[in-house]
């Protein structure tokens, strides 16, 4: 029993430390965004042996932070929203109708996960450019587009376990498909759509390419301010590493907050 | 919901349309330019396979098809082992095990083009002071030559990646029953004799969806190759996707880059397909 418990603890000990070698890219990339460029050239590892707190003033405002950070978020929680909104309504209305058209059409949204980006890519932007809609409103209609077919097919999956009787009984006492669907069944599918909710944010909110192709400066997002950013300051580490730094935080500050929902969401999505 | 009914379709218009003017439409458009002179606006010439021609003679175009499968396959393995060697250590009964998983998740919720440029950091300037500092060469220079590059996309993409696979695993281990466990165990199957005859084949569904995202995240990677080498040195370190992006937007050679494209797709596709058939067959079996 004892060699057992001690086992044990070695386990501990050895997950432990494989957790902070883990961590050491974060741990790098903080104590070296408050050195001076030549503290990070003599001592790569230590502690700063002054703390440099103007590296994040000067890179908070290259980056335009308040407004990327803005740009991100209102590009995210949109394009999520909708995601969310009208894959469940899809979702719905494929597993309601049992035919065979809605069986192909089913097919069709999850065959699409096979095309890569870049496939579509030159076209789209082209289409778009003739449309004129080169911008949120465009880059937010793509993000459902891209979006759209594994939201389907986890929402498809999840109707599954809901009644139809209680759709019957909705319909019975007046409501028509759409008040039946948003009172009834979209509540249901909750812990879903927090599943389908993450997916899509972790993707969208770090998302690069796409937006690089479709946004201008003034609407530019973290990911794309970022890119920007680190082209004037590649040989000034210092204050690259408070850019890359703040561009974190919300991250680190959102998964504080939700790490439970996150993993569990992601571990949701995954087993389907 | 019948097919006749108005709401069926009304449910399904959004993503009916985000779907054909997003992916479809633009799929099928971009399949026939590329068989023209296309320049992203207009198209005067129809040339047949001439751009696929072309493209199968393009040292550059396929030096970075078998830069990137290299990756894929040393990547696949490597994330697999990594992440189901996680998911073991994380689903034993620890009081840390859950703090674990969140710190070896958490690579995975930035994204590639941020991660590629912390490590650029890491690969030049630390690797390059460990290397000065305990004598070891091979640890300067890292990034600057061929090998390190591939190896630092490598290093990049497991460290990023394999928190997600040890969720998939996690998600697979956790559904196992304990009294299996329990029984082998009375009639005294040693760890290892476990592992092999129960956890091993029990998580075999996990495989398979790792697998198929390992391999089609192999392809497809773009931000990481962008921030950690930008391609280089000369190209060398170019993936598929880079490659593509960088003949369309940088060279503005709109048709030629669509005929990578739709080889691409079907890389991708034939590959994804036949993971996905081999392993399900070889799940049955067991």
């Amino acid at each position: 029993m004892k060699t057992r418990k001690r086992k044990h603890y070695l386990l501990e000990v050895f997950g432990l430390l494989l957790a902070l070698l883990w961590l050491s890219p974060f741990y790098l990339m903080i104590v070296n965004a408050f050195k001076t460029k030549r503290d990070i050239f003599s001592d790569v590892l230590g502690l700063p042996s002054e703390f440099v707190t103007e590296n994040f003033v000067k890179a908070y405002i290259d980056l335009d932070f308040t407004k990327s950070l803005f740009n991100s978020l209102f590009i995210t929680v949109l394009s999520v929203g909708v995601i969310i909104l009208f894959s469940s309504m899809a979702g719905y209305a494929l597993a309601r109708n049992k035919s065979k058209l809605s069986g192909a059409l089913l097919l069709i949204f999850v065959a699409a996960m096979l095309i890569p980006f870049q496939s579509v890519m030159i076209p789209l932007v082209s289409l778009f450019g003739k449309a004129d809609m080169l911008n949120k409103t465009g880059l937010i209609f793509m993000y459902l587009g891209f979006g759209c077919s594994l939201s389907i097919f986890l929402y498809h999956g999840a109707m599954t376990g809901i009644s139809k009787s209680l759709d019957e009984a909705a319909i019975i006492d007046g409501a028509n498909k759409l008040q039946v669907f948003w009172h009834v069944v979209f509540p249901l599918l909750k812990p879903i759509s927090v599943t389908v909710g993450i997916l899509n944010v972790i993707w969208i909110w770090n998302d690069y390419l796409l937006p690089s192709l479709i946004l201008s400066d003034s609407s530019a997002t973290i990911p794309l301010k970022m890119f920007l950013f680190f082209g004037q300051y590649t040989k000034q580490w210092h204050l690259a590493l408070a850019g890359l730094t703040i561009a974190i935080i919300p991250v680190i500050v959102g998964y504080f907050f939700a790490q439970k929902q996150i993993i569990e969401g992601v571990s949701e999505g995954a087993v389907k | 919901m019948r097919n006749r009914d108005i709401s069926f379709w009304l449910f399904l218009a959004p993503v009916l349309l985000g779907l054909s003017l997003v992916i479809l439409i633009p799929f099928l458009y971009g399949f026939v330019y590329s068989f023209t002179n296309w320049n992203g606006l207009t198209a005067t010439e129809f040339l047949g396979f001439k751009n696929y021609i072309t493209l199968f003679k393009d040292a550059e175009f396929r030096a970075s098809i078998w830069f990137t499968t290299k990756f894929a396959i040393v990547s696949v393995v490597l994330l697999n082992f990594i992440g189901l060697g996680l998911a073991l250590l994380v689903t034993r009964k620890m009081r840390s095990s859950n703090l674990m998983r969140t710190i070896f998740f958490m690579p995975n919720l930035i994204g590639g083009l941020i991660l590629g440029f912390i490590w650029q950091f890491i690969f030049i300037n630390v690797f390059g002071s460990l290397g000065d500092l305990l004598g070891i060469e091979a640890l300067t220079g890292w990034l600057s030559t061929t090998a390190t590059g591939f190896w630092g996309l490598v290093i990049l993409t497991s460290w990023q990646m394999a928190g997600y696979i040890m969720i998939i695993y996690i998600a697979y281990l956790e559904s196992i029953p304990k009294d299996l466990i329990e029984a082998a165990k009375i009639d005294g199957a040693n760890s290892f004799q476990r592992f092999r005859n129960i956890t091993f084949p029990l998580v075999a569904p996990a495989f398979t969806v790792s697998m198929f995202l390992t391999l089609s995240n192999s392809f497809q990677i773009y931000d990481q190759n962008l921030s950690l080498t930008n391609g280089g040195p000369y190209n060398s370190t170019q993936m598929v996707a880079m490659n593509i992006v960088k003949t369309a937007f940088t060279e503005n050679k709109m048709a030629y880059a669509q005929s990578q494209a739709v080889i691409f797709f079907i890389i991708v596709a034939l590959v994804a397909i036949t993971q996905v058939y081999y392993n399900k067959k070889r799940e049955v079996d067991l």
